[in-house]
């Protein structure tokens, strides 16, 4: 190494560092919102099912700095941090969560199937595993076009064990297709712990079999994420298939907001929250000769506003209108039995 | 018949072809005209073409890149198709038997049907979900199922079931250029039967039924399979002195209230007639509608025929009694009338 990279900071050495305080954003943006949210729902001031992604946020911040608007996301119930990672507005995202009319599906999706086509984010699917045949199709119509947008669809490791999930694996290897499988592998498939549903020990093992790339890697250490993200992504965008990235996290509150967590390892899970993705990357970037915490505390000031600020506003607007009920069923509504 | 249809009708010259072939003209036709347009599903490549031969030489014409040989896998198959929708493509899937939506049906039901409202109208699935029903022809219990009341039960899904070679390449074509998610059911038992069909672009709306014999006395409900046995019922029954008006829905989602009604309104009797299980049947929808309607001026209780609530059995003299069929039908009309 000559002079100029020994005097570069951590950071600097590396990935550049718009590209971490943008990541960093992001968690911040992640963390800040499921706080709002949590506490609304503790409060009574807000009302949904909510599934927590605390623990979480380094996967898709990460993945999404490899991201276009342009390339496709699929992600599930739990994927609050997957839309911001992918940059639906945060206004329109958190109004359609409390069923409004502003709302990214004018309120009829909700939590468990927010889309926004104009950010990329296609589908979040209620049902573990499901999406994984739609990113498929969307990475087949990306090779059938010519293009090189990629198709990131993210899941628990709970829906490795549902077949939809080996029937797109299968599919997408034979077919070379630009898919990026993102197992946000967090312990647990429900209320069930990964190794009481499975004698599979490395879950990218199991897919490395259809004949794809498979990783295993740290889902917290963003440096790690960010690596194995750019990798998946540019062999997808070069025509060099898919890959499965096992995710390694873990899931730090019940299955959802509110149920009991009796049946986690209490140890453990303190050990895991002590070790929280968000905490862990915000002292590496304000680590000796690194960022400034001012720099950084501005970003987490700034973000914590603009989340208060989407919350007000979807609270402040109106549920959808009776006219939509049964709009939007088929492209014409005189289709549409009565 | 709409206007649309009747002039698209006039402009064109007919052949003779089989179901399959005017399956096959369709999706020529529109791969031809959009490169959205592709296929995929099993064995539906050169040279077997699919196993009800539908697709025969297309992927010789367009390549296997349009032409998809896929893994014995239907929810990866419709899961691509919804996925390739969503990018803006026009997939036409193909699902070998009707019985096998069973293990695709989390994609069909909860993904297909229902990301249009679900994203508030943001993101269209306008997919083709191809695939032969059986019946009839000993293929025993899971090869031998009509379950068109299964997709007609989940809001968000399109249904059309030709009963001749001529709709089948009208109703495709349709499907195909529909923005919504449309499963086209193509009956075995018709598959091979010959019938002219119009030669080039031709289309018939989603949601048009027709009156395939008219008739002042009795007016016949169908689809599909049972419409030939509508028919020939129909004309055992001319011999008799009874008129029975046979109309042929088409669709079943869009439901052609108004020709069944109009019908229905004159004959004041009507029996509804399918090969899917009688309890809890399609024909229950259809002799409601005709009961809310109609109630002060029918002359009799609406009938119902269809399969008897069985898995369809193996031996042949068995699986004959368990569908209606023509005899059936004109004992019900007689019983009516």
């Amino acid at each position: 190494m000559g002079m100029a990279s020994q005097q570069r900071s951590p950071v600097e050495r590396s990935l550049p560092v718009e590209t971490a305080m943008a990541i960093f954003r992001t968690m911040a943006t992640i963390r800040a919102m499921e706080d709002r949210i949590t506490a609304g729902l503790r409060s009574g001031e807000l009302r949904m099912t909510y599934y927590p992604v605390t623990g979480q946020e380094a996967i898709p911040a990460a993945v999404c700095a490899h991201l276009r608007p342009d390339d496709a996301m699929v992600t599930t119930y739990r994927g609050m941090h997957d839309c911001i990672a992918k940059g639906v507005p945060l206004d329109e995202m958190v109004a359609e969560m409390c069923g409004r009319s502003t709302g990214t599906s004018k309120g009829k999706g909700g939590p468990m199937h927010l889309s926004d086509p104009s950010s990329g984010l296609m589908v979040t699917t209620g049902v573990v595993g499901g999406g994984l045949p739609i990113a498929v199709g969307l990475g087949l119509a990306a090779q059938l076009g010519g293009t090189d947008r990629v198709a990131v669809v993210n899941f628990g490791d709970g829906a490795t064990s549902i077949g939809a999930s080996h029937e797109a694996a299968n599919l997408a290897a034979l077919w070379g297709l630009p898919v990026v499988f993102v197992c946000q592998h967090n312990q647990y498939g429900e209320h069930t712990r990964f190794g009481d549903y499975t004698r599979t020990a490395r879950l990218a093992d199991r897919f490395a079999t259809y004949g794809m790339a498979a990783e295993t890697v740290d889902g917290n250490d963003v440096l790690e994420m960010y690596r194995a993200a750019g990798e998946a992504v540019a062999r997808a965008r070069d025509g060099g298939g898919p890959t499965f990235l096992e995710c390694l996290t873990y899931r730090l509150d019940g299955h959802a907001f509110g149920t009991p967590t009796d049946y986690m390892d209490a140890a453990e899970l303190a050990g895991a929250r002590a070790a929280e993705p968000v905490g862990r990357f915000r002292n590496w970037l304000t680590g000796p000769g690194s960022v400034a915490e001012t720099t950084v505390a501005a970003i987490e000031h700034e973000v914590a506003a603009a989340v208060a600020a989407a919350v007000d506003a979807a609270l402040a607007s109106p549920p959808p209108g009776e006219d939509e009920l049964l709009r939007d069923v088929f492209s014409d509504l005189a289709d549409s039995p009565r | 018949m709409s206007t649309t249809e009747r002039r698209a009708e006039s402009a064109t010259a007919e052949g003779v072809h089989t179901l399959a072939e005017a399956v096959n003209q369709a999706l020529d036709l529109a791969m031809a005209e959009d490169p959205s347009v592709f296929c995929l599903g099993e064995d539906i490549e050169d040279p077997i073409g699919g196993v009800m031969k539908a697709t025969l030489g297309l992927s010789t014409k367009y390549g296997r890149h349009r032409v998809r040989n896929t893994p014995i896998s239907e929810q990866a198959i419709v899961g691509a198709a919804i996925g390739a929708s969503l990018a803006g493509m026009r997939p036409v899937a193909e699902i070998m038997l009707m019985d096998f939506f069973a293990v695709a049906m989390d994609q069909v039901a909860n993904h297909a049907a229902k990301l249009r409202y679900m994203s508030g109208g943001r993101t269209n699935v306008p997919i083709t979900i191809r695939t032969s029903v059986g019946g009839g022809r000993q293929f025993a219990a899971q090869h031998s199922q009509s379950l068109e009341a299964w997709l007609m039960h989940v809001p968000g899904l399109k249904v059309a079931v030709p009963s001749t070679p001529r709709d089948a390449k009208g109703l495709l074509a349709s499907c195909i250029l529909d923005d919504d998610p449309c499963v086209h059911m193509e009956t075995m038992a018709l598959l091979f039967t010959r019938g002219p069909v119009p030669e080039g672009r031709f289309a018939i709306p989603l949601g048009s039924a027709e009156v395939k014999r008219p008739g002042d006395d009795v007016t016949v409900v169908t689809w599909g399979w049972q419409v030939p046995e509508a028919l020939a019922a129909a004309e055992e029954l001319a011999g008799e002195g009874t008129s029975v008006e046979v109309i042929d829905l088409r669709t079943l989602v869009p439901l052609d209230r108004t020709t069944v009604l109009e019908s229905v309104g004159r004959t004041r009797r009507a029996v509804v007639v399918h090969a899917a299980t009688r309890f809890a049947g399609p024909g229950a929808e259809v002799a409601a509608v005709i009961g809310e309607e109609l109630f002060g001026e029918l002359a009799a209780p609406v009938a119902r025929l269809g399969a008897g609530y069985a898995p369809v059995p193996y031996a042949a003299e068995l699986e004959s009694r368990l569908f209606p069929d023509r005899h059936r039908i004109a004992d019900a009309i007689r019983a009516m009338a």
